[in-house]
C-alpha cells in the first residue's frame, strides 16, 4: 500500500483495545490532518498510553481499525516513517549518546548526517560522547527523543515527554516541537499535566478511554468559559457527568 | 531480514559488551581458570584429566551464552528498547542474528583462550580441534538460543538468574560427565535423552577420545541442530511486536 501523504495522517474508526481483560478503549473515533501539534490530555490512566502504543503498532487491536498515512498502523512500510518516544527513556544506558543515536538511524536506514544534527536539536552537542548512564534524568529524556527523531519520521508520537523536566527545558522541548511541525512533521503529545494545552493547536480529551472532547484551546474555553484550561477540562467532565 | 539491521544490532551489542569491562574479563578469564582448577584436582591423574577436560570446555560456552543473552534479552525487555525497536522497520530475525553475531564473537574468544590454556599448557589431548571448535560453537548457540527463550518467563534479572540452576544444572547432572548414562536409573537415562546438554557431552567426549570421529558424532550434530532450529522460533516467537 502506498504512503498516502493526503488525508489525515492518523485516522481511528471505533477502534477497540482490552488489555489483560480489561477493555482501555471500549470505542475510539478521531483523526489528525498533517503537520500538526495534536494534544493527547486526559487523567493517568485515562488510555492515552495506549493509545500511543497503537498509533505506533505494538498494541494489540480488539477491533475497529487505527491507520497511519493511509494503511494500517505498524505495517512495515511504515514503521520507518513514525518516530516513537516512550514515557521513560528508551535508550542504551550503557552506549554514549552517539553511540545510541548511530544504532537507532541505521535501523531507521535515514541519513548518517541526521545524527549530528539531531544531537544539535536536542541540545546535547556537548555530550555526544557521554555514556547515557551519566546523564541526568533531563538530559536521557532528550536522548530518548533524539533517538526517535534521527529516523526522520513523518508522524512523531511522544508519550508524556515532558514529565520531570524543569521548566525552562520544557519551553525549549516545545518549541522544538513547533519547529517540527512547521517543517511538516505531525505531531502527537500526550500529557496529564492540562498547562501544555495551550502550546497544541487541536486537543484530545480523554477520560476512561473515551474521548471526551475533541477540540482547540481557544474551543475549550470558549465552551466552559473558564480561562484556565485545567478547570476548562474538570468543568466539562463534571458537566458530562451531569449529563 | 536485511544485513544493515544485523551488522548495526552486533556492533550495537559488542559496543555494549566493550564498555562492561568486568563480564569480558569474566568471560574470558573463568573459564581458563576453572580448567587450571581442575588440572590440579587431578594432579598425578592426567588421564581422567584428558577424559574430562575437554567435554568440560566445549560445555562452558553453552553457560555463558545462556545466561548473558538470558540476562541481556531481559534488559531489552523490561528497558524499553524492544518496544521501540518493534515500532522500526528492524526485523525480528535481524535482532536475533545480531545478538547472535555479537556473542558469538564473545564465545570465540572465550573459547580460543580456554583451548590454548587447556591443549597448550595443561597437556590436555587436541583431538580432531576442527570438529571439536565447531562442537563448541554449536554449544554456544544453543546456550545463547535457550537464554533468549528463558527471557520471555523472567520478570527480573534475579529470576533470569535462577535459570540457570533449574534448567541448566539438571541437564549438566544427567549427560553422562559424572555417571555413565548406560549406569543411571531408566527414568533418568530417559530424561537425558530429551535434553540438548547429553548430545553436547556425548558428541564433545567421542571427539576429543577417539582418534577417528565416529559417525555419531555427525548423528549428535544433527540432533543440536534440531535443537537450536526449534530454540531459535520459540525464541523468536517469545520476541512480539505487539503485545496487550
Amino acid at each position: 500500500m502506498p504512503l498516502s501523504t493526503e488525508g489525515p495522517v492518523i485516522e481511528a474508526s471505533h477502534l477497540k483495545v482490552v488489555r489483560g481483560g480489561t477493555t482501555v478503549l471500549p470505542d475510539l473515533s478521531f483523526s489528525v490532518a498533517a503537520g500538526s501539534v495534536t494534544g493527547l490530555l486526559g487523567p493517568s490512566g485515562s488510555g492515552k498510553s495506549t493509545l500511543i502504543r497503537a498509533i505506533v503498532g505494538v498494541q494489540h487491536i480488539a477491533g475497529g481499525e487505527i491507520n497511519v498515512l493511509g494503511g494500517p498502523a505498524g505495517r512495515p512500510e511504515v514503521r520507518g516513517r513514525v518516530g516513537y518516544v516512550t514515557q521513560d527513556a528508551s535508550v542504551y544506558e550503557d552506549l554514549t549518546v552517539r553511540e545510541n543515536l548511530r544504532y537507532f538511524q541505521r535501523i531507521a536506514g535515514s541519513p548518517r548526517d541526521a545524527v549530528e544534527e539531531v544531537i544539535e536539536v536536542v541540545g546535547l552537542a556537548d555530550f555526544g560522547n557521554r555514556v547515557v548512564g551519566r546523564l541526568s534524568g533531563g538530559q536521557r529524556s532528550r536522548v530518548s527523543l533524539a533517538a526517535a527523531l534521527v529516523g526522520k519520521p513523518d508522524v512523531l508520537v511522544l508519550d508524556e515527554p515532558t514529565v520531570g523536566l524543569d521548566p525552562v527545558l520544557r519551553v525549549e522541548l516545545w518549541s522544538t516541537f513547533h519547529r517540527l511541525a512547521e517543517s511538516g512533521v505531525t505531531l502527537m503529545v500526550s500529557s496529564h499535566v492540562m498547562d501544555e494545552a495551550d502550546e497544541c493547536q487541536r486537543l484530545l480529551l480523554m477520560r476512561d478511554g473515551h474521548l471526551v472532547a475533541d477540540t482547540t484551546p481557544t474551543g475549550l474555553r470558549d465552551s466552559t468559559g473558564e480561562a484556565d484550561l485545567g478547570r476548562a477540562f474538570l468543568r466539562l467532565i463534571t458537566h458530562e457527568e451531569a449529563a | 531480514m536485511s544485513t544493515s539491521g544485523t551488522l548495526s544490532t552486533a556492533l550495537r551489542v559488542l559496543s555494549q559488551l566493550r564498555r562492561d569491562h568486568r563480564t569480558v574479563a569474566l568471560i574470558v578469564v573463568v573459564p581458563s581458570v576453572l580448567l587450571t582448577l581442575l588440572r590440579f584436582l587431578f594432579d598425578g591423574q592426567q588421564a581422567t584429566f584428558d577424559r574430562i577436560a575437554p567435554p568440560m570446555l566445549g560445555l562452558i560456552p553453552f553457560f555463558t551464552m545462556f545466561i548473558v543473552t538470558s540476562v541481556a534479552m531481559l534488559r531489552e525487555r523490561t528497558s524499553g528498547t524492544l518496544e521501540r525497536l518493534m515500532s522500526t522497520p528492524i526485523a525480528k530475525i535481524d535482532l536475533i542474528v545480531g545478538y547472535a553475531m555479537a556473542f558469538g564473537v564473545a564465545a570465540l574468544l572465550q573459547v580460543g583462550v580456554a583451548s590454548t590454556i587447556t591443549f597448550g599448557f595443561l597437556g590436555a589431548p587436541s583431538n580432531h580441534l576442527v570438529v571439536f571448535l565447531g562442537l563448541a560453537g554449536l554449544s554456544a548457540l544453543l546456550g545463547m538460543a535457550l537464554g533468549l527463550f528463558a527471557s520471555a518467563f523472567a520478570n527480573s534479572e534475579f529470576q533470569a538468574v535462577q535459570f540457570m540452576p533449574a534448567f541448566v544444572l539438571p541437564q549438566l547432572l544427567v549427560c553422562g560427565l559424572f555417571v555413565p548414562r548406560a549406569l543411571m536409573v531408566g527414568w533418568l537415562e530417559a530424561l537425558s535423552n530429551v535434553f540438548p546438554l547429553t548430545y553436547t557431552y556425548d558428541a564433545l567426549e567421542l571427539v576429543s577420545t577417539r582418534q577417528t570421529v565416529p559417525g555419531q558424532v555427525g548423528r549428535d550434530a544433527i540432533v543440536l541442530v534440531g535443537f537450536l532450529v526449534a530454540a531459535l522460533i520459540l525464541g523468536a516467537a517469545t520476541l512480539r511486536r505487539r503485545t496487550d
